[in-house]
């Protein structure tokens, strides 16, 4: 990272430079300052090295699916966050949001007997409503969406303890809410998923190249897009192979395999917001209003709504984090989406390479942020059972994610990225 | 584009615009005239009322009274995107760019090709690479590039060309050259030139008179919110240019000295 070193300053890599050129030019990106997800996903390479050394449990299979489910919440809360942190503005309220929203859940399902589609839907309206909320008093109002949001993290937690009543808890008994979080595909179902995911990224990648040659606009080089197809094609075969594996301790009493159904509802997601934000016309409009809100005005963006709707989304993939909590949990308590909820997500999304000064992140980051998270959350515990220690590390890893994001942040302004 | 007719019908007409802020009377009945293929330099010293001039054109202001024409029709302009329809851009001195998105993202930010809810990409970085060459702008290594990456000229250059991708008819550019060097003021100020000889009207504030005697082809000086004199640069020296900007007249032009204008 020395740039004393005076060579000449790196070529314009040719698009056709193969595999060689299009490393050159990732090198050169990150010597940029524009890291991406490069810092987390070492992170999560060092992490499973260390706690697979350190900590035996940690690398049998059922701790592996386990670790899928347990990080979805974060993850979905963090997708939520990117809208916002693209803004540059932060939503502290969202692990209470996540809460209040499945209270709402519970109360409609298990307390007045609805069936759960109501349910849910009374839960996405809740968290509508509080990021509509906070979208008009941020964007019209114009109060710091800091302060804002600490109020509504406040009122919420009062809120939650209020629906649910001091001490009190709500229990999930829905088979389809519990399904989403604890179970699995059957193993042919999981081949056919990443078929569809292997195929379907290949299709759009090769088509994408076939409308720029078409067009006649430079496209990258066949061995890179053929390197990138491949490479994702294999990964998901190896993960897909391993979670088809028989994982239960006593597999006669009580099968389990399979890849677990979060994880194809993860990816629906993941797939509908990434379009959203990259190929609408609203996305660019949001990264435009995190780079420079007042260059979005002037080209007659109305940069108040972007921001409300930002808000709204966020809230309601919160409210889905708080479906997949109380899932997990087969309750909802006045504790769902409190503690460190909020700063989990926050440091997923962060740490998977979403600044903090806006316009910068993709949803993608928010799960492998999600993931480093997840990986530090489920292996702490077979080391030390302190939660004091757990607290400090995981404080310490979003500092860490926070200073990256700032130094890339230096790093690009000086050398003019 | 012939230039006997040109310079015969104005594009833009302004007659006695009036605008004032509260008790502070800015423009007084100045009057302008814009013609295609030409540069017109408006200049003036600070808080002249150059800036508040074409905010009015722009339709971010609108006038207290006087009349605005437009390819001879009169026309009322009170928002931007009347401004913009009828085929006026501006270029603002702070640039108003998007330094996280590329080149192609900013041109077309805000009024993106879509094909249904789909961002048409392949057709916006055709015409943009189409309309950066129509301008001759070499110096771009890609059309992907973010515009953090850029130099100064070069985002100047993608301001620019941000104003030309609309068929516009005219373009306004507050101090386009105030932040560059010189080989980077050179390039704008080539570029500048290009557009009016490709047609289009071009209204370019400036403080640098060696600029202004560069590529305009007409001088139009406000002076305290008056219209000082506008007149073909060719019969104008530089000298001659300050005198219009900081006292209002220079010899036969400009307004009368004021004593003469109590007597009469
Ligand atoms: N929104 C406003 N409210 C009140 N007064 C204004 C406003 N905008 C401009 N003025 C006044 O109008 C006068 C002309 O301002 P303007 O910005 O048009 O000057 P300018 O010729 O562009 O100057 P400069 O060369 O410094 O940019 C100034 O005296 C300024 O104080
Ligand atoms: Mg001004």
């Amino acid at each position: 990272m020395t740039t004393s070193t005076a060579t000449p300053a790196p070529e314009v890599i040719e698009e056709g430079g193969g595999i060689g050129g299009a490393l050159r030019d990732y090198v050169a990106r990150l010597r940029g300052g524009d890291t991406g997800s490069l810092p987390a996903v070492l992170g999560f390479i060092v992490l499973v090295i260390f706690f697979s050394a350190t900590a035996e449990p940690f690398t049998s299979k059922l701790n592996w699916a386990n670790l899928l489910n347990q990080s979805a919440a974060y993850i979905f809360i963090a997708m939520g966050l990117v809208f916002v942190l693209l803004l540059g503005e932060i939503d502290l309220s969202a692990g209470y949001t996540a809460g209040t929203s499945a209270a709402m859940m519970g109360v409609v399902m298990t307390q007045k007997g609805f069936a759960w589609p109501i349910a849910v839907l009374a839960c996405l309206v809740t968290g509508a409503v509080i990021g509509l909320t906070i979208g008009i008093l941020v964007a019209r109002l114009g109060i710091p969406s800091f302060v804002v949001t600490l109020a509504y993290f406040l009122g919420l937690q009062g809120v939650l303890l209020l629906v649910i009543g001091e001490g009190g808890t709500i229990a999930i008994r829905d088979k389809t809410i519990l399904a989403i979080n604890n179970n699995n595909m059957s193993t042919w179902m999981g081949w056919v998923f990443f078929l569809v995911v292997a195929g379907g990224y290949a299709a759009v990648t090769f088509g994408q190249q076939a409308r720029r040659r078409a067009a006649g606009l430079p496209t990258a080089a066949t061995s890179v897009v053929l390197a990138k197809v491949g490479g994702l094609a294999l990964l998901l075969a190896i993960v897909t192979f391993f979670l088809n594996q028989e994982r239960s301790v006593n597999p006669v009493l009580n099968s389990l395999k399979g890849v677990p159904i979060i994880v194809p509802v993860t990816a629906l997601f993941v797939v509908g917001l990434t379009f959203v934000l990259t190929r609408t016309s609203f996305g660019r409009h949001v990264y435009a209003v995190g780079g420079n809100a007042e260059a979005a005005r002037r080209a007659g963006i109305n940069v108040g709504n972007i921001k409300i709707a930002c808000f709204v989304i966020g809230s309601v993939l919160a409210a889905i984090g708080g479906i997949l909590i109380a899932s997990r949990d087969n309750s909802v308590s006045p504790t769902s989406g409190g503690s460190s909820t909020l700063l989990l997500s926050v440091a997923a999304a962060v740490i998977g390479g979403t600044s903090l000064f806006g316009g910068k992140g993709r949803i993608i980051d928010a799960v492998i942020g999600g993931l480093v998270i997840g990986v530090i959350y489920n292996g702490l515990p077979f080391i030390t059972q302190q939660a004091g220690i757990q607290f400090v590390v995981t404080a310490g890893v979003l500092l860490l994610a926070a200073s990256v994001d700032a130094i890339a942040r230096r790093r690009a302004s000086a050398t003019g990225r | 584009m012939s230039t006997s007719t040109s310079s015969t019908t104005p594009l833009l007409s302004l007659r006695g615009i009036n605008k004032s802020f509260g008790a502070v009377h800015v423009l007084k009945g100045v009057d302008l005239d814009v013609w295609p293929g030409k540069v017109t330099a408006l200049v003036g010293d600070n808080g002249a009322g150059k800036s508040t001039l074409i905010k009015g054109i722009a339709g971010i202001y609108s006038f207290d009274s006087g009349s605005y024409s437009f390819e001879g029709q009169q026309v009322e302009v009170t928002n931007p995107k009347q401004a913009n329809a009828l085929g006026i851009e501006v270029v603002y001195q702070d640039l108003a760019l998007c330094d996280n998105l590329d080149v192609v993202q900013n041109l077309y930010l805000g009024r993106e090709a879509t094909s249904g809810v789909i961002l048409d990409e392949t057709t916006m970085e055709r015409k943009a690479t189409e309309t950066l060459k129509g301008l001759s702008v070499r110096t771009l290594k890609s059309v992907r590039m973010k515009v953090s990456s850029l130099s100064g000229g070069q985002r100047q250059t993608v301001a620019i060309a941000r104003a030309v991708l609309w068929n516009s008819k005219l373009v306004i550019l507050d101090e386009p050259t105030a932040a560059l060097g010189v080989a980077q003021t050179e390039q704008v100020l080539q570029l500048v030139r290009r557009l009016a000889d490709a047609g289009l009207a071009v209204i370019l504030i400036s403080h640098n008179m060696n600029d202004v005697i560069r590529v305009a082809d007409n001088v139009a000086a406000l002076y305290l919110g008056q219209m000082a004199a506008q007149v073909p640069s060719e019969s104008l020296s530089h000298g001659q240019i300050v005198e219009l900007i900081t006292a209002g007249r220079s010899g036969d032009l400009g307004l009368k000295a004021p004593d003469k204008e109590v007597v009469a």
